[in-house]
């Protein structure tokens, strides 16, 4: 917009609001039409002729007036407008010469609003792509989830069987898919590698709305048991694997053996938010035949779908509810099908960001807090710093600025403040942001979404101008209602009284906040601490693992597979460093989960599995140690135990406790899964050991049994060595891998880890929450403590003379220390009694994170009482020293 | 045809208006009576029209308002041409006499074009 000279003269004039414009026209046109008149009438006309010839010669009058005005009025906008930016260019420079001129308080209040506005926007950009963005597919809120539930009402995979009923029934889907996981082996270009994909049906895309870049997706009959194997490839793995050339498409790769032609690329935008591991896909060719114990059967399958445009989650539920319970002839069910109890569909979104909601809403709690404290604190300097100024505010009122000029004044520069603290916050919010992402627990989703983006930055710049104006108007308000003269009279003490008041009020909220953040922390270590110290039924130090995948033409027979994992142990007995080793099926703590139901040939009410279902460990005899995993009757698992010889079984305490209550479980007959009800001789209890937890160090162990490599129906082809060391056990895995490899070099070995790093990551979860809020907690712990300080040492400065006279009149410096600690205890013990309040209703929000303690933890809120007290005591130390040298005649003289 | 006739008249009457000016301060209705003068009543058939013309370019920051004291003692708003105003007079006032002297020309000639 450019601007003539005019304006600035212009804006001098009183010409600004609507009736001045318009008085001024008038008298502008009245002006000529008089002049006109006068002309006239020297001419010889009549009065009256005069003035209607004037008016006719003017022309339309009322539509040049019109015009006129319109034009005007456009101008005094203009002006207006440029003078209200001129006087907000003059604030902000006015705000920021002040400023500068008081470094101390603008570092100070800079960097508090920095620490405040930075950890809001790093927290916001972590929980904006979970909890606040729909997923990145069109129409993402019609996407969902299709879930069994088992007796507990626990989500878990679906049956082929049911996906093919639903499919075939159900009303509600556009399109309808299910998954299995796939985990072929690359091999031909490169190390061999095992890698995670899905099996698919051909409509799994479909469902997404996302089509390959390069290619083509899956066809009907792709998915014909016997065709041609075909497969997608991520991007991600056509760069890892291929250098990124996309002519790998029509081309031949090497997976378990086979030849699969590569027939389309996914792009890498591309979020498969069930699996977001996966990096390939193959078509499901699993069919679903008359064998209820074939895999078609088993719970492994995902299901996804697209509702129509009508259908919501709710109509969903209903629908598979009534199909449930209404089977037909044409599609069998097995008795654990158990359909007619309907299935649970969730939204896609809530699925899938489910598990860790509890830790983010926990932490987006947290940030807020710290932000409010922040903002209480700054608002206190900010009314420290008015009472130091009403001189300079007094005196610019009585100067003539209206009270609304002040206020605008001052709020221009606690938002100038908040933009300056604003802008090093988005500094330290991208550092948060790296930290968030780098500390955020495995299965955290969409994770890769993570940044700082527009969207951020329109959060900050909105969340800080708010911070400004916010903060700024109780000190603004404060000042703008003071008296001028009491500023010009500095010794207005009852106006010092109730700026302290306020001041006080504030400190009080922000022990209050640190409080709730210092408990609700605390209650977040303990229960990391009881987490961690809860004993997990093994020894995990000095444990290095690894999974060790037997893929090529040599491993078709069990004799084989059993032969490698020998000759392998064998090998590794003799390393020096290895104390035991020993070979499992499934590991604790790692994600892995194999469970079949049982039967025992005393119990007749288990039969079929009605009891329940324990996990299925298939070891070699060193397991035990390797573990440490105590016998606790009978013996363990051992050499003795071959194919052919009965099959003996170990199970864990859980399991014999449930089975057989107080009998001795030693000798009795028990079948598994496969076995139930077969005329397989039965399997006999040869002893019982220790619980170990499988899932997670939260939940309680479930049943468990332990059974030889080699006496199973069959031999897993992907088992994990465990190996106990003498020394430091990760030193050990380069001479491991040489073993494993000196005896076949194309096996994959893969998720290479100690057990020690399998129980921190258990504890993922909330260690993430507990150190995130555990920093915000310190800081507002920090903030609130130099809040209480600056508070008490502001109150000895105000009360000098009062302290003065108080010395004069003989009271001795331990009585006047009492009193300065007094008030700092007094003010540090509401904000805790309020704090403690909160806290009990805040915590509740936290209670699913907590293990061990209770929301109402006496020790976390007694510590936290006593931190706050000492802290109260330490910062009114300095301010009491003072108080307590004041010379009374200097005192008395100040002012 | 009529909005070409129309913004030809503004243009001219604003051009008018500026060269009006350069004698010094002038209410509007000196400017009136100073281009009814020198164009033989030709131009302003309406008096009127001047007002929306003299405030369009207050607004464009070619010519300044304030309020005086006429020759008969009356309060008047006079106008008084800025540098701007005179810079666009000169620019405006040669790409008239090119165009009208393009104009004239044209008018006289006699013959077809040349091939």
């Amino acid at each position: 917009m450019t601007i003539g000279p005019g304006w600035k003269r212009a804006f001098r004039l009183p010409r600004l609001d609507r009736k001045s414009v318009e008085r001024d026209l008038d008298a502008e046109l009245s002006f000529h039409l008089a002049m006109r008149e006068e002309t006239l009438k020297r001419l010889g006309m009549s009065a009256d002729a005069a003035r209607t010839d004037a008016l006719a010669r003017f022309g339309d009058h009322d539509r040049i007036r019109d015009e006129c005005l319109t034009i005007d009025r456009q101008y005094a906008r203009k002006v207006r407008l440029m003078e209200w930016l001129e006087s907000i260019v003059t604030d902000v420079r006015y705000a920021l010469r002040r400023l500068r001129r008081s470094p101390g308080f603008t570092v100070t209040a800079v960097v508090t609003l920095a620490l405040g506005i930075g950890a809001s926007t790093a927290v916001f950009s972590a929980l904006s792509p979970v909890l606040l963005e729909p997923l990145p597919f069109p129409h993402a809120s019609r996407l969902v989830t299709v879930d069994d539930r088992n007796e507990a009402g626990i989500p878990m995979p679906a049956t082929l069987g049911t996906f093919a009923e639903v499919r075939a029934r159900a009303r509600v889907f556009e399109t309808i898919a299910a998954a299995d996981d796939w985990q072929p082996t690359i091999s031909g270009t490169g190390e061999p590698e095992r890698l995670k994909g899905q099996a698919v049906t051909a409509s799994y895309f479909q469902v997404y709305g996302i089509a390959p870049v390069v290619g083509r997706e899956f066809r009907g009959d792709d998915e014909q048991p016997g065709g041609a194997r075909v497969a997608i490839l991520s991007e991600r793995l056509v760069q890892r694997r291929f250098g990124g050339d996309r002519a790998i498409v029509g081309r031949t790769i090497d997976l378990d053996g086979n030849p699969y032609t590569v027939v389309g690329i996914m792009p890498g935008s591309f979020a498969n938010v069930v699996a977001p591991a996966a990096e390939l896909w193959t078509p499901l060719r699993d069919r679903v035949t008359g064998d209820l114990s074939g895999r078609a059967w088993g719970h492994h399958y995902k299901i996804i779908g697209r509702l129509t445009a009508t259908a919501t989650t709710e109509s969903a539920t209903r629908e598979l509810l009534a199909l449930g319970r209404s089977p037909t002839a044409s599609f069998a069910r097995p008795p654990w099908a158990n359909l007619e109890d309907g299935l649970l569909v969730r939204s896609m979104q809530d699925d899938v960001t489910a598990p860790v909601k509890p830790s983010l809403y926990a932490i987006a709690g947290a940030v807020l807090l710290l932000l409010a404290i922040a903002s209480v604190n700054v608002m206190n300097l900010l009314l420290a710093r008015g009472s130091q100024r009403r001189g300079e505010l007094a005196m610019r009122i009585a100067l003539g600025a209206g009270p609304g000029r002040i206020m605008r004044q001052l709020l221009t520069e606690s938002v100038v403040l908040a933009l300056l603290g604003g802008g090093l916050g988005l500094l330290v919010g991208q550092l948060g942001v790296h930290g968030l992402v780098a500390m955020s627990p495995p299965g955290l989703p969409r994770a890769d979404a993570i940044r700082v983006d527009l969207r951020v930055l329109a959060f900050a710049v909105l969340l800080t101008t708010l911070v400004g104006l916010i903060v700024g108007l109780v000190p603004a308000l404060g000042a703008v209602r003071g008296k001028t003269t009491d500023g010009l009279h500095r010794a207005a003490s009852s106006r010092i009284s109730s700026r302290s008041t306020a001041r006080s009020v504030l400190v009080i909220a922000e022990v209050a906040l640190a409080v709730v953040l210092l408990v609700g922390a605390g209650l977040l270590y303990r229960s990391v601490t009881r987490l961690l110290a809860a004993p997990p039924g093994f020894d995990a130090s000095h444990v290095v693992t690894m999974q060790v995948v037997e893929s090529g033409a040599g491993f078709t027979s069990d004799t084989a597979r059993l032969q490698f994992f020998e000759l392998a142990l064998e090998r590794v007995g003799q390393l020096p460093g290895v104390v035991s080793a020993g070979w499992t099926s499934q590991l604790p703590l790692s994600g892995d989960v194999d469970g079949y139901g049982y039967e025992a040939q005393s119990v007749a009410e288990s039969k079929n599995g009605a009891v329940g279902s324990a996990l299925r460990y298939e070891v070699t005899p060193g397991y035990f140690s390797a573990m440490r995993i105590p016998l606790r009757r009978g013996r363990l698992v051992d050499a003795t135990d071959r194919a052919g010889a009965p099959e003996a079984i170990v199970i864990n305490e859980s399991m014999a406790k449930r089975l057989f209550g107080d009998r001795d479980p030693i000798g009795q007959g028990v079948r598994f899964g496969p076995e139930m009800g077969s005329d397989r001789p039965w399997g006999y209890v040869v002893g019982v050991v220790g619980d170990v937890k499988q899932y997670s160090l939260a939940a309680d162990a479930p049943d468990a049994f332990y059974v030889a490599s080699g006496q199973w129906l069959w031999v897993d082809d992907v088992q994990t060595l465990v190996v106990r060391t003498s020394g430091d056990a990760a030193a050990m895995v380069p001479s491991l891998k040489r073993t494993v490899w000196s005896i076949d070099r194309n096996l994959p070995i893969q998720r290479v880890r100690t057990m020690d790093d399998f129980v921190t990551a258990a504890a993922g979860q909330r260690r993430f929450a507990m150190v995130v809020i555990e920093t915000f907690a310190i800081v507002a712990f920090v903030l609130a403590a130099i809040g209480l300080y600056g508070v008490v040492a502001g109150g000895v400065i105000e009360r000098i003379r009062e302290i003065g006279i108080r010395a004069a009149l003989g009271a001795t410096p331990a009585v006047i220390v009492g009193s300065v600690v007094r008030r700092s205890l007094a003010l540090a013990a509401g904000g805790a009694v309020i704090g403690v309040g909160a806290s009990l209703a805040a915590t509740r929000l936290i209670r699913t994170m907590l293990f061990g303690v209770s929301s109402v933890d006496v020790v976390t809120y007694a510590g936290v009482l006593l931190l706050m007290l000492v802290t109260a005591g330490v910062a009114a130390w300095a301010p009491a020293r003072r108080a307590a040298g004041v010379d009374p005649t200097m005192a008395l003289r100040a002012d | 045809m009529a909005d070409a006739g129309i913004d030809l008249l503004r243009s001219s009457l604003d051009l008018l208006i500026l060269k009006a000016l350069t004698w010094g301060p002038m209410h509007g209705y000196g400017i009136g009576e100073w281009i009814d003068d020198a164009t033989q009543s030709l131009l302003l058939v309406e008096e009127g029209t001047l007002y929306p013309a003299l405030h369009r370019l207050e607004r464009r920051g070619w010519i300044t308002a304030e309020w005086g004291v006429s020759g008969n003692n009356r309060r008047a708003k006079f106008y008084t041409i800025t540098p701007a105003g005179r810079a666009r007079l000169r620019a405006e006032a040669r790409r008239w006499h090119e165009y009208a002297g393009a104009i004239a020309t044209a008018l006289r000639r006699t013959g077809p074009a040349l091939a």
